[in-house]
């Protein structure tokens, strides 16, 4: 595939500003999305010279965000209503020692194993960061644990 | 669908600026001569551009300057207010940083004597070729004037042909006579 061209960041946060915010309410709910909206797209910032092309850049963010919320959701106190609903936080450092595997994925396989299994989002989500269907994601993240586990093997 | 409230999107691109994490920031400001965008880096004002179509500039701002392009109102604020002044006659020259970006040497010398022609006056290609070191680009001076960076900050709207018409003006002619009427220039 040719290398995608990265937009100016303007065309970049204006495609994807309302769908990353979309998620984060869902994920902590409308009062705690608003920092951690702001939070995500400082960090796209951030990291937005060094990215080597601009395909799958809503995933791309996606991730980002979904960091965002679950460190919020660490430093958010447990009865605090409005809690992180990615319920696995414990699997983080289990899923941290595969990471360094899930780097030599396709990039889209990539995407889908590590919002899927490093923040446990839905495939609808997933899709949705992918800008395809819910059955897209779950296939490309079910090739792409195949494939981690011909690589481990 | 949920939508970005607008002030959360004012106090990300305010973030954003404050923080010094852009390469260039950018608004549309409205004026006699139509909409402008107007666009500065760090450096100073880059790009003044009279396509009203913003998606355009940035890419090649994006080329010039940096993939961090982001639109940021405020920061453009003294660039917009000194254009006001001069459009209401309040102004004849400009106290703005300027960057050129990446240009050739013979370009930025060409646009540094641009920049010394006087409010009201005009001058030719030939005889600001000449200032520059080389009197026999007056052509190659048309191909800077037009694609100056900097329109009306950059005075291009200053500089005619040797007989005293108009000859092109990058943002089109009917501007290039505003521009010269409003400075009572005697063209």
């Amino acid at each position: 595939m040719m290398d995608v061209v990265i937009p100016p960041f303007e065309r970049f946060y204006a495609e994807h500003r309302d769908a990353v915010y979309g998620h984060l309410v869902r994920l902590i709910g409308r009062q705690r999305a608003e920092d951690a909206f702001q939070e995500t797209f400082l960090r796209a910032l951030q990291g937005y010279p060094s990215l080597r092309h601009g395909r799958y850049l809503r995933a791309w963010v996606f991730t980002i965000a979904t960091r965002v919320a679950v460190d919020d959701g660490r430093r958010a106190r447990p009865e605090e209503p409005g809690e992180v609903d990615v319920e696995s936080l414990d699997e983080l450092p289990a899923y941290a020692q595969l990471e360094h595997l899930a780097d030599e994925l396709p990039e889209k396989e990539r995407a889908a194993v590590v919002l899927r299994y490093g923040y446990d989002l839905s495939y609808a989500d997933i899709g949705a960061a992918l800008e395809s269907s819910e059955e897209a994601a779950r296939q490309a993240a079910s090739s792409g644990v195949r494939r981690l586990r011909r690589r481990l093997a | 669908m949920n939508v970005v409230p607008e002030a959360l999107d004012h106090r990300f691109r305010e973030a954003a600026a404050a923080l010094g994490l852009l390469d260039v920031l950018y608004d549309v400001a409205d004026t006699p001569v139509g909409p402008l965008l107007l666009a500065i880096t760090e450096r100073g004002l880059c790009r003044i551009s009279f396509d009203p179509e913003p998606e355009r500039e940035t890419e090649s701002l994006a080329r010039e300057f940096g993939v961090r392009v982001l639109r940021e109102p405020r920061s453009v604020d003294p660039v917009r207010r000194e254009l006001d002044e001069y459009f209401e006659g309040r102004r004849r020259s400009f106290d703005l940083e300027i960057d050129l970006g990446p240009r050739s040497a013979f370009t930025r010398l060409v646009l540094d004597e641009l920049a010394r022609v006087p409010y009201g006056d005009v001058t030719t290609y030939g005889s600001l070729a000449a200032r520059a070191g080389n009197p026999r680009a007056a052509r190659a001076v048309g191909t800077i004037m037009n694609r100056n960076p900097i329109p009306i900050v950059l005075p291009c709207h200053r500089v005619v042909g040797s007989t005293g018409n108009l000859v092109g003006y990058g943002g089109g002619l009917h501007r290039k006579r505003l521009l010269l009427d409003l400075e009572e220039a005697p063209v």
